[in-house]
């Protein structure tokens, strides 16, 4: 099999590489549709009027306007990971001690969950929720939403918990295998509260598990695109919206300053993911 | 543990997953009530907002082109994905490593980002691409690969491959003909799980469908976006029938990859 004789070798070139063959077209489809764009975009975002520059860079630093999708791009991702992953965290830690037809179906909705997102999503807050929103009109009777507005930041923040809720337990609960009863009645037999338990040994044990959930969510949610487009028309400046309107929208378009937003976004999400590992990878030594 | 601390538990999963059903609930009633102010219940039930949908030839057509769509490029996934998972397995284990990384590419690569260089490199090609549906087959294809490669490369691993090839050489079979007679009914399970899974997946994107074709090919995603005008009954009734061919989707992905186990 693997031992094939060197006399072999020469005469058989053809036949040794036709397996290579077989990988030649996914290997195509591939660069066309993944590699190249990306390489595009690295490429012409150092491009302005055909000639090498950072121009399109420093015009990002100089445009308040991108700075700020910049800025709520991160602001509500960073909060509706954190919060979808606490959710999650505690649905999950509640779920292992229910008996497993129960855990089963939840899982099972949790699945089915995670795919309304985007448009339809969207849609369904802004029937429930919107400004004559069934939901909306019921609290605002009883005197409760305050100045809820689901067309603002708390109504997108909302709206992005909502779709990381299921993604983050769907990613959880695996983990949560790692957490082994014993050692939970062992910390109670020695005299630890609930509260002692979850700081001195359950969250360490959990905590790559919960990094690398949050770096997901937050990837997930900094590159979301479609659900803040349907909520809001595309009038939310969000980084994402703020891309495509340069390379599809009615007017200026201007696809390399737009190669250069992403660059800085990929950037952005390398620059999380790295120090995400440098956490997960020190929080193993305790 | 004692019934105190169950009840607790019970309360935390069922309030958590009542809130996140309060929306598909709501969306569900709104869709089927003639109007819904504010009141807790609806002022009456209809059928109207479904026939209306099921009756309009542009609700059918965008669903039609939305399977053309999903179905073809699941088709050049597996096309493309199980001779390359073959000879990976096969002949080059140690690309498996190289094939995890790469295939975190479409995750990690926001479509956003993706349609940018797309939109340029294909907007003046020789054959039109921009703005049909090939262009999306072809996209859609990276978005189905991670699922794909991670439910075929499962079942790999989980047959042994090397000794069901070499038995079938041993009886006079040529790689080819193991591979399809003999490997391939055993990926079965595995493949049809992740192809509902990308199914279910790619007839919700609309990202890619909206940058590169946008209305010049309406598909169903796009359609619910242009709907977003008339009245919010007959756009919970589109989420709806959308989401209950979800639900279809998931659930036989869950059905098989449970008997892959």
């Amino acid at each position: 099999m693997s031992s094939t004789k060197p006399m072999q070798q020469g005469k058989f070139t053809l036949r040794k590489y036709k397996p290579v063959l077989w990988l030649l077209p996914f290997i195509a489809f591939f660069y066309l549709f993944q590699i190249a764009p990306m390489v595009w975009v690295l490429i012409n975002s150092f491009i302005y009027e055909g000639e090498w520059t950072i121009e399109n860079y420093s015009e990002i630093f100089d445009s308040a306007f991108i700075l700020q999708g910049f800025s709520n791009s991160l602001w509500i991702s960073f909060w509706s990971s954190l919060i979808g992953l606490i959710l999650a965290a505690i649905l999950v830690s509640s779920l292992r001690h229910l008996n497993s037809r129960i855990r089963d179906a939840i899982v099972a909705f949790t699945n089915m969950s995670s795919n309304f997102s985007g448009v339809p999503l969207a849609f369904a807050f802004i029937i429930i929720l919107g400004t004559n929103g069934a939901v909306t009109l019921l609290l605002r009777q009883w005197g409760l939403l305050g100045d809820f507005d689901l067309y603002s930041k708390s109504g997108l923040l909302a709206l992005y918990i909502y779709f990381q809720i299921p993604l983050g337990a769907l990613l959880l609960y695996p983990a949560f295998d790692a957490l082994k009863k014993d050692a939970y009645e062992a910390s109670q037999l020695l005299g630890a509260s609930s509260r002692q338990y979850w700081m001195k040994i359950g969250l360490p044990i959990l905590s790559p598990a919960l990094l690398g959930t949050f770096i997901i969510l937050f990837a997930n949610a900094i590159g979301a695109y479609a659900s803040v487009y349907a909520l809001t028309n595309g009038n939310y400046n969000m980084v994402t919206i703020r891309i495509a309107s340069l390379v599809s929208g009615d007017l200026f378009l201007e696809p390399n300053l737009a190669a250069a937003i992403s660059a800085l976004l990929m950037l952005l999400l390398g620059l999380i993911t790295a120090v995400n590992q440098w956490l997960i990878a020190r929080s193993y030594h305790g | 543990m004692d019934n105190n601390n169950l009840l607790f538990h019970k309360s935390v999963v069922y309030g958590l997953s009542g809130l996140l059903f309060i929306p598909i609930l709501a969306t569900l009633i709104y869709s089927f009530s003639s109007s819904w102010g504010a009141t807790m219940l609806p002022d009456g039930f209809t059928f109207k907002w479904y026939t209306q949908l099921l009756t309009d030839p542009r609700f059918l057509e965008a669903f039609g082109r939305s399977l053309f769509i999903c179905i073809s490029s699941l088709i050049l996934a597996m096309v493309l994905v199980l001779p390359m998972i073959f000879v990976v397995f096969y002949y080059y284990p140690a690309l498996d490593k190289v094939m995890n990384i790469l295939i975190l590419l479409p995750f990690a690569v926001p479509p956003v980002v993706s349609s940018v260089g797309l939109l340029q490199l294909y907007a003046d090609s020789s054959v039109q691409l921009v703005g049909t549906p090939w262009i999306l087959i072809g996209t859609y294809f990276t978005i189905a690969l991670p699922f794909m490669y991670r439910a075929i490369s499962n079942s790999f691993t989980s047959i042994n491959l090397r000794d069901l090839v070499d038995a079938a050489h041993l009886l006079g079979a040529s790689t080819t003909k193991a591979y399809l007679l003999i490997i391939l009914p055993n990926l079965k399970k595995g493949l049809l799980a992740s192809t509902f899974l990308s199914f279910s997946f790619l007839l919700g994107e609309f990202v890619f469908a909206n940058i590169l074709v946008g209305t010049r090919y309406e598909t169903l995603q796009i359609y619910l976006y242009n709907m977003r005008q008339t009245s919010g009954h007959f756009t919970s009734a589109l989420v709806m029938t959308y989401f209950a061919f979800i639900f279809v989707c998931t659930w036989l992905a869950t059905r098989f990859s449970k008997g892959n186990e």
